[in-house]
C-alpha cells in the first residue's frame, strides 16, 4: 500500500493505493494515522479511491483508525470509496459510522 | 468441462500471508471459469481470502512450518471448498456477532460473518489428526453477487 499525504487548510488528506490486507497494508495504515496523528493533524480526510483490494483485517483497521482520531478529539471521514469497499461497510453496517464523500470540496467544507 | 463432471483442484501453502492471494486466485479462476460474473467471482475469492487467513493466523499460528491445505471442488453448478489447518484447533463459533452493536466498532471478528455473507454454507469441524477444517459450499447457479447473499 502507498499513502500520499498533503495539507489542505486544517485537513490532512491521505490518499491510499493499493491493497489493505491482513500482514500488509493493514499496518501501514495504522503507521500512517498514527504518524499523522502524532503530528497534531487530527482532521483526516481518507481518499480511497486507488484501493485495490481490502479483507477484514483493512475494514478493522479503518475503524481503528477512526477510534484513534476521534480519540485525540479529531475527525476522520472517507471519500471516493471504491464500489467493493462501499458493499463490505454496509454489509457489516459500518457506513453508519464513517461519514463518506464524493466530493472533495464538499467533504472538506465539512470539518 | 462437461455439466456434471467434477473439477478439482488442490494447492498447499506454507503459513505466510504472502502465499494468501495464490489461493484467493485460484478460487476467483475456478468461478469465472464456471461462468460466474467478475463480481460473484470476487466475493467467493474474498471468502476463501478469509478463511486461508483465519486458518495461518488463528489455525497455525503463523508457524511457517505449518501448511494449510485448500481443496476445491466443483461438481455441476455446486462448488464446495476445503481449508484445513495443521494448528490445535479453534472455535470459530466464539468470534462475537460484528453486527451487535457492542461490537460494531471492534478491529477484528468480520472475517467469519464475510465468509457467511458470501457463501451459501460455512461449516467447521476438528480434523482427527488435527487441525481446523472449514467446508463452504455455494450454488454457482444461484448468482454469487452480494445482492443475492442473504446478508
Amino acid at each position: 500500500m502507498k499513502a500520499t499525504n498533503r495539507t489542505v487548510d486544517n485537513v490532512e488528506i491521505i490518499a491510499l493505493q493499493g491493497k489493505i490486507t491482513i500482514g500488509s497494508g493493514d499496518t501501514q495504515l495504522r503507521e500512517v494515522i498514527s504518524n499523522a496523528v502524532a503530528a497534531g493533524r487530527t482532521n483526516i480526510l481518507l481518499d480511497l479511491s486507488g484501493v485495490t483490494t481490502i479483507d477484514s483485517s483493512g475494514i478493522g483497521e479503518l475503524v481503528g483508525s477512526y477510534t484513534t482520531v476521534t480519540n485525540r478529539g479529531g475527525k476522520l471521514k472517507l471519500l471516493h470509496l471504491p464500489a467493493k469497499l462501499n458493499e463490505l461497510l454496509h454489509v457489516t453496517q459500518l457506513i453508519t459510522v464513517f461519514e463518506v464523500y464524493e466530493d472533495e470540496k464538499e467533504a472538506m467544507a465539512s470539518f | 468441462m462437461e455439466r456434471g463432471d467434477t473439477e478439482r483442484v488442490e494447492i498447499t501453502i506454507s503459513s505466510r500471508f504472502e502465499n494468501i492471494e495464490l489461493v484467493q486466485v485460484i478460487a476467483e479462476h475456478l468461478c469465472e471459469n464456471a461462468g460466474v460474473d467478475e463480481d460473484g467471482s470476487h466475493w467467493i475469492g474474498m471468502a476463501v481470502r478469509e478463511a486461508v487467513a483465519n486458518a495461518i493466523k488463528h489455525g497455525n499460528k503463523l508457524d511457517v512450518h505449518k501448511k494449510v491445505f485448500a481443496t476445491f471442488e466443483l461438481q455441476g453448478f455446486e462448488l464446495e471448498i476445503t481449508i484445513l489447518d495443521e494448528g490445535a484447533g479453534f472455535d470459530p463459533e466464539k468470534v462475537s456477532d460484528p453486527l451487535n452493536p457492542q461490537n460494531l466498532m471492534k478491529t477484528s471478528g468480520r472475517g467469519i460473518f464475510y465468509m457467511k455473507t458470501f457463501m451459501d454454507q460455512v461449516s467447521y469441524s476438528f480434523h482427527p489428526r488435527g487441525g481446523t477444517s472449514l467446508v463452504m459450499t455455494k450454488n454457482l447457479a444461484k448468482g454469487s453477487g452480494i445482492a443475492s447473499t442473504k446478508a
